[in-house]
């Protein structure tokens, strides 16, 4: 990508722990990435894997005071460190900078108050506007994101949107102080497929337009591939994979990316059995040591068992983390 | 098998009733989730039925298997018409059908234990002798793949691969011929849904096993099924077997459904002009076609009369457009969508 430029983000050794009871379980474990300026990176695992969390922490809204961050550094593109931002810095940093929308929409929208009013008053909290003046940016972004009829649709109430309008609510929202940075957490699972590609090519519009960045959270690797640049796959609280779209999908070197690709339904001609991963994902509290995918990978061995493997960088900007990396330059793919 | 069509579904009609209009002293309202549908399944074929949302795909499913309402039509199991059957005809249907719910924990009672859960099943309907049961469940287990160690364990210590073929497991236990699955693999990991799909697969297979596969998950649809029937607000607007209605839709829902689709393909991108809109709601139904609104090929003429299914052959479509349609150019196939905005479509129209 545009490695010459700064990142607007730039995450180094994220970890999470879960503390009760005297003890501590590691929820996520030393997470690194960058986010370059215009940039949509797109951050792949199953449930339990640790994405959502690890946007959550470096947001600091982690959603249980049992939840700390344990280590790590999140720095924005000014060099300040968003967990080490006093409470004050960190509210401006939070709607300013990074923007953050979700899987329900209906949740994170105030119920009782019109989508326009609430849109509104975001803006003139952050950026001490008039009333009217906040009110046209308001119509501005509502209109930006394809909200037909701005005028009268503002005074509507999140229930008598639909669900894909809903979102666009929601986008408007996380955009109406112009952030540098989206967050977002798998915001098409709970839509159609026609309305998911609507929003996917409005974050691709959103991007090329505003050179917004963003983050995109999903369990669905068609939509990484449609939409993103570059990917980081998650496995049990660590990343596994990271690096450009077309390197990790077409040359997985992790067992668990290549299983993952050989999971979509729609490869190798789309008939027979679909390829699976034997069985399930460790839970937290419960890891296997070394490689935390060994007791499910066909090419584990002694070494797997015992040893971690570190995060190795096997093409410019390609790292994972696999003792015996698939689709070695030797063994080119397909 | 000496007939061979296991159900044969009959403009089956689906009508919820709503409230008055008018302070309660309007006309008497009525919701019209499905809409003449037809359908046929034969003994070890699968037929996907997609949809976004409010189509009323789940509606059909139910009503087939006399789980929910059901306001017309004809429902036959082995030519016996099981709409409007009671007692004895009922109990029958009951023994040869069964449903695979979409949430996995929500279909389970979380007070009792696998063992239990299944065993309940092979009781009620007197499947194995009572001293039999445990060995019956063993089989049952064994056969969906659960560990036998986990028959004393609840719902909650199990994941939602692991409910899910207790789901089914529950289904298989009556030995049916039909299996209605509704979204059944929606809420799971793609790593666990494979696995899923690969046991329904092989079930079809060898136990010549009649399924109804409920999805919104196309690519799904795709692998796991021979025939796939497409719905829209309550109507089927596309039937046939599943390679030639992936290979060349004819109904512009299908195909905008089909584009869709985020695939690992280099060659294929996000649509430059996605289908626009949702689906509107049933309540008020557009005249016509109840697609024309957002469809890209809209005309006058779509408002005129719903379009009948056509097409020569297994592959059918409802759209004056599409091969044997009122409006097809001689047998071509559909035409290419045009980019025109909704607005300059709303006008046309």
């Amino acid at each position: 990508m545009n490695d010459d430029r700064t990142p607007v983000l730039r995450v180094r050794d994220l970890s999470v722990a879960y503390e009760g009871r005297g003890s501590s379980t590691s929820i996520i474990d030393a997470v690194s990435f960058d986010l370059h300026p215009g940039e949509i990176l797109g951050i792949v695992g199953e449930s339990g894997s640790g994405k959502s969390m690890t946007c959550r922490a470096l947001m600091r809204l982690l959603p249980s005071s049992m939840l700390r961050v344990t280590g790590g550094t999140v720095t924005l593109a000014d060099g300040r460190d968003v967990l080490a931002l006093p409470a004050r810095d960190l509210t401006r940093v939070r709607g300013r900078r990074i923007g953050m929308i979700f899987q329900n929409p209906a949740s994170h929208l105030d119920p009782v108050m019109s989508i326009g009013r609430q849109i509104a008053e975001t803006i003139r909290h952050h950026k001490g506007v008039s009333r009217r003046q906040a009110w046209s940016n308001m119509l501005d972004i509502l209109r930006q994101v394809g909200i037909p009829d701005p005028e009268s649709r503002a005074n509507a109430y999140t229930h008598e949107f639909s669900g894909g309008m809903r979102q666009r609510a929601m986008i408007a929202a996380a955009l109406a102080c112009d952030p540098e940075i989206l967050i977002a957490d798998e915001p098409t699972t709970a839509l159609d497929v026609t309305v998911q590609a609507q929003i996917l090519r409005l974050l691709q519009q959103l991007r090329d337009e505003r050179g917004l960045s963003i983050i995109f959270i999903t369990h669905d690797l068609g939509v990484v591939y449609q939409l993103c640049d570059t990917v980081a796959v998650m496995y049990a609280g660590r990343l596994c994979e990271y690096g450009p779209k077309h390197e990790v999908i077409a040359r997985p070197r992790h067992h668990y990316t290549a299983g993952l690709v050989a999971c979509q339904p729609g490869t190798d001609g789309g008939s027979g059995p679909v390829h699976t991963i034997p069985g399930q994902p460790p839970v937290a509290g419960d890891m296997p040591g070394g490689c935390r995918f060994h007791p499910r990978c066909e090419a584990a061995d002694a070494l797997c068992k015992a040893k971690q493997p570190p995060l190795t960088e096997a093409a410019p900007g390609h790292q994972h983390a696999c003792h015996h990396p698939a689709h070695t330059d030797a063994q080119e793919a397909v | 098998m000496s007939d061979p069509i296991l159900l044969d579904v009959r403009d089956l009609r689906v009508e919820f009733a709503m409230a008055r209009s008018g302070l309660g002293f309007g006309a008497k309202q009525s919701l019209r989730a499905v809409s003449d549908v037809s359908m046929t399944v034969a003994p070890g074929e699968t037929v996907g039925l997609v949809g976004e949302s409010g189509s009323g795909k789940s509606t059909f499913g139910r009503a087939v298997l006399r789980l929910g309402p059901l306001s017309g039509g004809q429902v036959l199991l082995d030519g016996q018409d099981m709409a409007h059957a009671r007692g004895a005809d009922l109990a029958r249907l009951r023994r040869e059908t069964a449903m695979v719910f979409q949430d996995p924990y929500g279909a389970l009672n979380p007070r009792l234990t696998v063992g239990q859960t299944i065993g309940e099943v092979l009781r009620v309907h007197g499947k194995a002798a009572p001293d039999g049961i445990n060995a019956r469940v063993g089989e049952l287990m064994d056969l969906v793949g659960l560990d036998r160690s986990l028959m004393d364990r609840r719902p909650g210590d199990l994941s939602g691969g692991q409910c899910q073929r207790v789901g089914i497991a529950r289904a298989l236990a009556i030995e049916p011929r039909l299996i209605v699955a509704d979204e059944c693999v929606a809420a799971l990991d793609v790593s666990i849904q494979g696995q899923i799909i690969n046991l329904l697969m092989d079930l079809a297979r060898r136990v010549d096993l009649g399924m109804i596969f409920i999805a919104h998950d196309l690519g799904m649809v795709r692998r796991l099924c021979d025939r796939i029937a497409v719905m829209y607000l309550g109507r089927i607007v596309e039937e046939g077997p599943t390679g030639d209605v992936f290979a060349s839709p004819r109904h512009p829902y299908t195909r905008s459904l089909i584009e869709a689709i985020p695939e690992i393909d280099p060659d294929r991108h996000l649509p430059r002009h996605p289908l626009a809109g949702e689906p509107p709601s049933p309540v008020n139904l557009p005249p016509g076609c109840a697609f024309h609104p957002r469809c890209p090929l809209a005309t006058p003429e779509c408002r005129a009369a719903v379009p009948p299914l056509v097409g020569a052959g297994a592959h059918r479509a409802a759209c004056i457009y599409a091969p044997g349609g009122a409006l097809n150019v001689a047998g071509t196939t559909l035409p290419e969508t045009t980019n025109r905005t909704p607005t300059e479509r709303m006008e046309k129209c």
